[in-house]
């Protein structure tokens, strides 16, 4: 068995699968993944503030400040900006680094287009879905689901990972998470662990019977 | 160099592997398991969300309409299922297609299958829980069938009490040593009688062999332990029989990419993909009418807010299991817990899954109380074209996207709408839940019971595999998984599942003996080593002589 080389391998392979297969409409689009950009930082402001607004639109949380555009503000609470959906997106276990750029391009040409044909006036100053108030967020965002959308798989797994970000603070041990109050956790009332970082439940039972057994049940417990 | 060779070559390490590898190591054959995850001890098991924690052992793989929750790591499905065994209804067994024809073959009903079960029963072993283990959340689903007339059990289950915590993180593997996965009987027996468990080994292709005397040539290559998409390195294994344990999505793919080095597989592979007719619905509770109406507390002030707490699977209803009553009327309603993960795919009351409602019911998450029905769905899905390595194409540790289609039909749309009507009736009445199924816009259906992809059955019309699990058109090619199972079960299905793959295993012997192998198979406890008697060595004897021997 010969080893085959490292990284520059593993690297394309990474780039391989994800454009191949999972982002198609994006396999034009996306840059190798050697030669892309290494983390968040250098995504840019309009795409990440793009990526953010659509998490919002499905996790909705309070404005960061006054002038926070990403977020709409619809909901009292963090939503799943506070719970570091950026930070999940960019994380190197997951490799759509250099697809994020596309992603927000194309989320942002369905608004310019749901903007058009509404005759919404977008603003300037800011990323064309980021321009969209809350309500037309929803509305395009729920339509990205339909069946028919093409780039339906897009969306299903950038909404996956919002939703992982949130309720499960994937991009932190859970434990920690929790230790740092991590928004999602609280929000939902994600059970403490004991103090050495594993659960248990002592008590886990009402204890008593409370219905009758199926009278057909066989000796080992299933049914007949 | 001289090429690797070994008497019976095992693909995949859950129950449909670690079985056949455990009994043919027993009867004295050389035994190789290759499992494409890696190798985990109890110690290594976490309490962790973190994507570098559980999706080292488990995949979400999303296709077309529908996605599947897998193992990925030696013991399989066991590794990371809920431990939930029973036996599947006797009408199962009699189900038929749209043409007449038994989905089953005429060797197989219940009671046929029932020395098997027992055996796996009395191998794991299988416990009966009583009330005391029943979690609060499967206390609020019997309290709430018996409100309604109906009766509710408790589910046995692999699970070693006296070590359980009550933890609820089974999908991450038992940290504490309770849950009795493949880790823990078959697959260290089979090691003690010299079986070579090999994690990290992905199986790309099955092609005739080349060495004289054996018959399949099976090329892996070992990947990277970080990073699954990164090949370290590639093999080949030449083997007398083969047992195909991939799983249901895992089987199906190696088979069609391996179709013109073989010179063709049956028809019937990659189609007739069932979901186990999987319906999962969030219930939410109203805390003060746990209280009023069912009478149950936890405490002077708190009624449930318990979804969290317990085992994942504790109690079930069986009255929708009438043997006479019409085809996808007929499901098992139970309760389950499922991590955080899935919290995505819970609706609010006007069927959205996203937005300002639904982080409201986010906020009441403990309150949530989650069930699984079980119906009868028409093994409608079917696989696509196989990605160029691997069984999916994968996009990170526990994410991949596989090339199964899945439309739910009339059938099947009409089993989730009575489970849904039933699940209503029990949990709604005088207000004290609302119950909602999952939404598909996300991941389309889900299923941790990905079924019949490669199956068993009477008719190379509609199976691919004999009734004693043999590939058709491939003398010595068995499959053991999942994928062999020929319909939807109604109940969890990995007791049927091992039940089934036990029973290959005097028919493996059989071929092992026809093709060269000395073997003595006699049916036996994994953990004790002692023959079986009685029922389970007559129905052994039955199948060696209906396979040959």
């Amino acid at each position: 068995m010969e080893p085959l080389p490292g990284i520059d391998r593993r690297a394309m392979l990474r780039g391989l699968a994800a454009a191949v297969a999972a982002l198609p409409a994006l396999g034009t689009m996306a840059a190798p993944a050697a030669a892309a950009p290494a983390a968040a930082a250098t995504l840019g402001s309009w795409p990440v503030s793009t990526l953010e607004a659509f998490a919002d639109t499905l996790v909705p949380g309070e404005r960061r400040s006054p002038s926070d555009r990403a977020i709409a503000g619809a909901a009292s609470g963090p939503g799943a900006v506070q719970a570091g959906v950026i930070t999940l997106l960019t994380s190197p276990d997951l490799p759509l680094n250099p697809l994020l750029p596309g992603i927000a391009a194309l989320l942002d040409a369905r608004a310019t287009a749901y903007a058009i044909s509404r005759l919404i006036l977008l603003p300037l100053d800011r990323p064309p879905f980021v321009g969209l108030s809350f309500d037309h967020r929803t509305t395009l965002v729920t339509g990205l689901f339909r069946a028919d959308d093409l780039d339906r798989p897009i969306w299903q797994l950038l909404a996956f990972l919002v939703g992982l970000a949130f309720d499960t603070a994937a991009h932190r041990h859970t434990a920690q998470a929790l230790a740092e109050g991590h928004p999602g956790l609280v929000w939902t009332g994600f059970p403490q662990p004991d103090a050495d970082g594993l659960w248990r439940y002592p008590s886990h039972s009402y204890g008593t019977a409370l219905a009758e057994p199926h009278p057909a049940t066989t000796p080992s417990g299933s049914p007949a | 160099m001289s090429p690797q060779t070994t008497d019976v070559l095992v693909i995949g390490s859950g129950f449909g592997g670690a079985i056949p590898a455990y009994h043919l190591a027993a009867a004295g054959a050389r035994v190789t398991v290759l499992e494409r995850g890696p190798r985990l001890a109890t110690e290594d098991f976490t309490h962790d969300l973190d994507l570098g924690a559980y999706p080292r052992i488990v995949d979400v793989i999303k296709g077309d309409g529908i996605s599947v929750v897998a193992g990925n790591c030696v013991g399989g499905g066991s590794v990371v299922y809920f431990a939930a065994s029973l036996r599947a209804p006797s009408f199962v067994f009699d189900r038929r297609d749209a043409s007449g024809r038994r989905l089953w073959p005429a060797s197989l009903s219940r009671a046929a299958l029932d020395p098997w079960y027992e055996q796996v029963e009395q191998a794991l072993p299988v416990t009966k829980l009583d009330w005391p283990d029943v979690s609060y959340a499967g206390g609020v689903l019997a309290a709430a069938c018996d409100r309604a007339g109906h009766t509710c059990n408790p589910v046995p289950v692999a699970v070693d009490r006296a070590r359980c915590t009550d933890c609820n993180w089974m999908l991450s593997g038992c940290r504490f040593g309770a849950k009795r996965s493949m880790l823990l009987n078959y697959l260290p027996a089979a090691e003690a009688h010299g079986a070579e468990i090999r994690p990290l080994h992905e199986v790309q292709l099955i092609r005739p062999s080349t060495v004289p005397g054996y018959r399949y040539a099976v090329d892996y290559t070992t990947v990277d332990p970080a990073d699954y998409t990164c090949p370290t390195g590639a093999g080949t294994l030449h083997t007398k029989v083969l047992v195909l344990a991939a799983g249901a999505v895992g089987t199906p793919v190696l088979l069609q990419r391996s179709a013109l080095a073989l010179g063709g597989v049956p028809p019937a592979v990659g189609g007739y993909f069932s979901g186990n007719g999987d319906r999962v619905s969030v219930a939410e509770l109203d805390e003060g009418k746990v209280r009023s109406l069912l009478g149950l507390a936890r405490s002077a002030t708190v009624a449930y807010e318990a979804l969290h707490i317990g085992m994942p699977i504790t109690a079930a209803s069986f009255d929708r299991l009438d043997a006479r009553a019409p085809e996808f009327s007929r499901f098992t309603l139970q309760q389950i817990y499922f991590p955080t993960v899935t919290n995505s795919l819970a609706q609010t009351a006007g069927g959205r899954w996203s937005g300002v409602a639904k982080k409201q019911m986010r906020a009441r998450w403990r309150s949530w109380l989650t069930v699984l029905a079980m119906t009868e769905d028409e093994a409608e899905g079917s696989f696509g074209v196989p990605p160029l390595t691997g069984s999916f194409t994968r996009l990170a540790n526990g994410l991949g996207l596989g090339t199964m289609r899945f439309a739910p039909t009339a059938g099947t749309r009409r089993g989730w709408s009575e489970a849904d009507t039933h699940a209503r009736a029990v949990l709604e009445r005088d207000g004290l839940a609302t119950v909602r199924p999952w939404s598909e816009d996300v991941a389309g259906t889900v299923t941790a019971h990905p079924l019949a992809s490669c199956r068993l059955g009477d008719s190379a019309a509609i199976s691919a595999l004999t009734e004693l699990n043999e590939l058709r058109t491939h003398p010595g090619l068995f499959v053991t998984d999942g994928a062999a199972v020929p319909t939807s079960l109604t109940v969890n299905p990995s007791l049927t599942i091992a039940a089934l793959a036990e029973r290959a295993c005097p028919a493996i012997a059989a071929r092992c003996a026809q093709y060269g192998v000395a073997v003595r198979y006699a049916p036996s406890d994994p953990l004790t080593g002692a023959t079986r008697g009685g029922d389970i060595a007559a129905a052994a004897r039955a199948v060696a002589a209906r396979a040959g021997a």
